[in-house]
């Protein structure tokens, strides 16, 4: 895997190119996602790439109906509520991610547990354009 | 790791404590509002004292720079103190600020470099449109891993609900009983934003129906209320409106002493006899979603300082940001087992003739959430509460000895606990 700084502009850039990646600690094996830069569990500054697959449950969601302006701009709100969540992966750790492939408007309907997999949502054009991290049930 | 007994360097005690109103003041800066609050805790100390005494001065403040479009706020407090040149620290951990000035505070004096220090806590919100205050506290969660999948504050608390929901069957009701509790309690304190019980509010809204003509709603009960999506609107499911704190401007004050000068202020001094803090990762970093860790830390080094246990804190004011929050801080402090709290809510064990009354001042969900300085407004409430002055609201056929608060920021990457004794 190429070396890229472990930081959160590569996990995006990464997020672009259809890859969910975390950080690994070559010295411990300890996964990090997000990606951290240094091994808070040893110590050691020895990192590499780690591909997730894709796949994982939802642990935690809600659907939002008062939204921030990032989403608004989206054309998400009062009438067009969305849901997002806690994902955690097959290889363990979560991440927090917009969640599709179920009907916010019925959020009792939603479950925890659910299976899904990743998907990546592009919004923009051009210089503009930003890959966000999101799970299809 | 190396692991330690912590303790005081000497004992502090609070000698005088006030608030502003909590509410909406337009034309109010943050500044106005600490001296409001500074006027009243002046007059709380029962000796009086000289202005000129207080050494030092923190405060606890969220995001003066976003609301305000002022940095820097501290020496202006101090100023507006007329404590100039004493020095001033602002200190920011979200809505754990003041909790965390507190405890910055205690330990200036416990250090034995001041022997009387002013704590305050301030927020000034209401200038922006509440969009923009969405976005201004969705700062203090994961700029980079977290806002980009859309979650705000209530949603990310809602997250936590629906992780408490899935372990424990906790039901939306069950929020709902939180809510209902809480503007009881504020209904009868003057301070608060929502001085009015769910029951007055349903009234008003029938009264005002009435009066403009239309169909007036016949809801059976408080809960028929809070189940109807038009009074009770969805804002990150499954925490409706009446399930979130509002979006209030206040401030609150505390004097500190060192505990063998109390004395000099009030006969009635509030010891500071255990206090803790500690520090939690981004929500989805958790390994349990139903609980802050960063909680059972902080309350266990207030415990272990204190040398009480959960069950001997007769009252507390718990960090209610969110209903959900309330239900989570109780468990959290070992007030009741995991996934029990919300039937103790239900036998009405938190209410304020209850086995542990929570909240007695309406929290913050109903006194309102200024959120640096709300904090410092829990102090407040046990101040009066355990010297006997909390009023119509005071908890009757208990001699409040022992205390406690739990001021949390964000969704737990802080937690600040104190206990409170009265000798």
């Amino acid at each position: 895997m190429e070396q890229r700084e472990f930081s959160g502009a590569s996990f995006y850039q990464f997020l672009g190119e259809g890859k969910l990646m975390a950080s690994r600690c070559k010295k411990c094996g300890t996964l990090y996602l997000p990606p951290k830069p240094l091994c808070t569990r040893c110590y050691s500054n020895e990192m590499e790439w780690a591909q997730m697959k894709g796949k994982g449950k939802l642990a935690a969601f809600t659907t939002i109906a008062v939204a921030p302006t990032l989403m608004m701009e989206e054309g998400y709100g009062r009438d067009n509520p969305y849901c997002t969540g806690v994902v955690e992966l097959e290889e363990g750790p979560k991440i927090s991610a917009r969640i599709l492939g179920v009907d916010a408007k019925k959020p009792e309907e939603i479950e925890v547990g659910t299976p899904l997999t990743v998907e990546f949502v592009e919004r923009g054009e051009g210089e503009q354009k930003k890959t966000f991290l999101a799970f299809r049930a | 790791m190396i692991k330690k007994a912590r303790k005081l360097g000497r004992g502090v005690a609070i000698v005088g404590a006030g608030m502003s109103k909590f509410g909406t003041f337009r034309g109010m800066s943050g500044r106005d509002l600490v001296v409001e609050a500074f006027k009243e805790m002046r007059a709380s100390v029962d000796k009086g004292f000289d202005p000129n005494d207080i050494e030092a001065l923190y405060v606890g403040n969220l995001s003066s720079d976003l609301f305000e479009g002022q940095a820097h706020t501290a020496p202006i407090i101090a100023d507006w103190l007329g404590m100039i040149p004493k020095p001033a620290t602002r200190i920011e951990d979200a809505c754990a600020s003041s909790g965390v000035a507190l405890r910055e505070g205690i330990i200036a004096i416990a250090s034995g470099l001041y022997d009387i220090v002013l704590v305050a806590g301030v927020e000034k919100m209401t200038d922006l449109p509440t969009e923009r205050v969405t976005d201004t506290l969705a700062a203090a969660a994961d700029a980079i891993y977290e806002l980009p999948a859309g979650f705000t504050f209530p949603g990310l608390y809602a997250a936590i609900a629906t992780a408490h929901m899935k372990k424990y069957g906790t039901k939306i009701e069950h929020f709902m009983k939180v809510a209902i509790k809480n503007h009881d309690n504020g209904a009868l304190n003057p301070k608060a934003q929502f001085n009015s019980s769910i029951r007055d509010i349903m009234a008003s809204r029938m009264k005002k129906a009435e009066e403009r003509g239309q169909p007036v709603p016949a809801w059976r009960d408080e809960m028929d209320f809070l189940n109807d999506p038009q009074a009770n609107p969805i804002i990150a499911w499954p925490m409706r409106l009446f399930d979130c704190s509002p979006i209030t401007d206040g401030a609150a004050c505390i004097l500190l002493a060192a505990e063998e000068i109390a004395k000099n202020f009030t006969d009635n001094p509030i010891y500071i006899i255990g206090a803790g803090q500690a520090s939690d990762v981004a929500l989805h970093q958790r390994e349990d979603l139903t609980s802050i860790t960063a909680a059972k830390v902080a309350a266990q080094q207030a415990y272990e300082m204190a040398g009480v246990k959960p069950q001997d804190i007769q009252i507390a004011e718990v960090h209610d940001c969110f209903t959900i929050a309330e239900i989570v801080a109780t468990e959290d402090l070992g007030f009741f087992n995991p996934g029990e709290a919300p039937k103790a809510v239900e036998d009405g064990i938190m209410a304020r003739d209850g086995a542990k009354p929570i909240n007695t001042s309406g929290g913050l969900k109903s006194k309102g959430h200024p959120v640096g300085a709300s904090g410092a407004g829990q102090v407040v409430e046990i101040w009066s509460q355990m010297r006997g002055e909390a009023g119509a609201r005071q908890v009757r056929g208990k001699d409040i000895t022992l205390a406690l608060t739990h001021n949390v920021g964000a969704t737990g990457g802080t937690c600040v606990v104190h206990i409170y004794e009265r000798r």
